[in-house]
C-alpha cells in the first residue's frame, strides 16, 4: 500500500471543483485502481423524455476514475493529464441509479500510463459503459 | 409563373430560433455545463460559459479533461440533431407550435466516444463546433473541436458514432 500517495489523491481528487459538482465519492484509490461513485442527479440528465443521464457526464466519471488510478499508480511521481480517451457506451444507465466506475492503470511507462476502465448502475453484471484512456507520467527527476 | 413570396426573415428566423430552443434547452446536463449555442443559418457554434465548477485542476487551473469531453459530445449530438431537423423547421412541416410543444425527433443516442486532449484547457469561455461525416438510416458519424482564444489552436477534438432514433 502506498498510503502517503492515496492520501495525496484523496485529497487532490477530492478538491476538484468538478468533482464536487457531480458529488463523485472515491471509494478505492490505490496501486493504480481507482472506484468513483457519481450519485444521480436530476442536473444530469440529458434525455428529459426518459431521465437517463447524458454520456458527458459518464465521460467525467471515466476520465477522473482513469486519471486518479494514474496518480496512485506506483511508478508515477506526480499528478496527470488524459492524452486520449475512448468510451463505448453499452445501454443506458438506469434513472435514479448511481453509475460507479472502476479504472485500472493495466501498464505504465517511463511516459505514458494506459488505462481501462468500466462503469455500472445498480447491475453490476451489465455495465453501462467501457473505456479504455492514455494518461501522461510524471517520472521522478 | 409566379413565386410565393418569400416569408419575412424575422418568421424564419424566429422558426429557427425556436426550433434550437426546444433542441438544446430542454436537456438538464446542457444547462448543468452552462453550453448555449450561437446560430448563423444553418451553422451552430457550441459556447461552454465558464464557471468555477468546470475546473479539473485548480492548481493550474485548467477545465476538467471530462467537461471538456462532454462539452464536444454536446455539440455533437445537438449539431446532428439540428441537421436531421433542418429540412422540417424550413419547410414548415414543423410550426412554431409544434416545436413550442415539444414535437421533436428522439435524440441520438452516443455508440462511442473518442477524445483527443490537445491543450490544456484554460479558465475561460470555450466553443465548438461539429461536422457531421456521415449521416446514414442508422448510424451516424460526427466530427468535433474545441477551441478557446485562437480558433488555430484547438483544446481538443472527438470523433462519435451515434445510433438515430427510430423514426415515428
Amino acid at each position: 500500500m502506498t498510503t502517503d500517495k492515496t492520501d495525496f489523491a484523496l485529497s487532490f481528487m477530492s478538491a476538484l471543483p468538478q468533482a464536487q459538482a457531480l458529488g463523485l465519492e472515491i471509494l478505492e484509490l490505490a496501486d493504480g485502481v481507482a472506484v468513483i461513485r457519481m450519485p444521480y442527479s436530476e442536473d444530469l440528465v440529458g434525455n428529459p423524455d426518459t431521465g437517463v443521464i447524458h454520456g458527458g457526464a459518464v465521460s467525467t466519471l471515466m476520465d477522473t476514475c482513469g486519471g486518479a488510478a494514474t496518480i496512485v499508480h506506483p511508478d508515477n511521481a506526480g499528478g496527470t493529464a488524459t492524452i486520449g480517451l475512448r468510451i463505448d457506451y453499452l445501454r443506458a444507465a438506469t434513472p435514479g441509479q448511481a453509475v460507479t466506475a472502476r479504472a485500472e492503470c493495466h501498464h505504465i511507462t517511463r511516459a505514458i500510463a494506459f488505462v481501462r476502465a468500466t462503469a455500472h448502475d445498480d447491475d453490476p453484471d451489465r455495465p453501462v459503459a467501457t473505456a479504455t484512456g492514455t494518461f501522461t507520467v510524471e517520472t521522478l527527476a | 409563373m409566379t413565386r410565393p413570396a418569400p416569408e419575412p426573415m424575422q418568421v424564419v428566423k424566429l422558426r429557427r430560433d425556436t426550433a434550437l430552443a426546444a433542441l438544446a434547452g430542454r436537456v438538464p446536463y446542457i444547462r448543468f455545463l452552462n453550453i448555449t449555442f450561437d446560430r448563423r443559418g444553418d451553422e451552430l457554434t457550441g459556447v461552454m460559459h465558464f464557471d468555477e465548477k468546470l475546473i479539473g485542476n485548480p492548481q493550474l487551473p485548467a477545465l476538467h479533461g471530462g467537461v471538456t469531453a462532454a462539452f464536444l459530445e454536446v455539440t455533437s449530438i445537438i449539431c446532428l440533431s439540428w441537421a436531421l431537423l433542418w429540412e422540417d423547421v424550413e419547410s414548415g412541416a414543423l410550426s412554431r407550435g409544434d416545436l413550442e410543444r415539444g414535437a421533436l425527433p428522439r435524440l441520438p443516442k452516443t455508440i462511442d466516444f473518442s477524445v483527443d486532449y490537445l491543450r490544456a484547457g484554460l479558465p475561460r469561455d470555450a466553443y465548438a463546433r461539429a461536422q457531421v461525416t456521415r449521416s446514414g438510416r442508422r448510424y451516424a458519424s460526427v466530427r468535433a473541436e474545441a477551441w478557446q482564444d485562437n480558433h488555430a489552436r484547438p483544446i481538443a477534438t472527438s470523433n462519435a458514432h451515434l445510433l438515430m432514433a427510430p423514426e415515428g
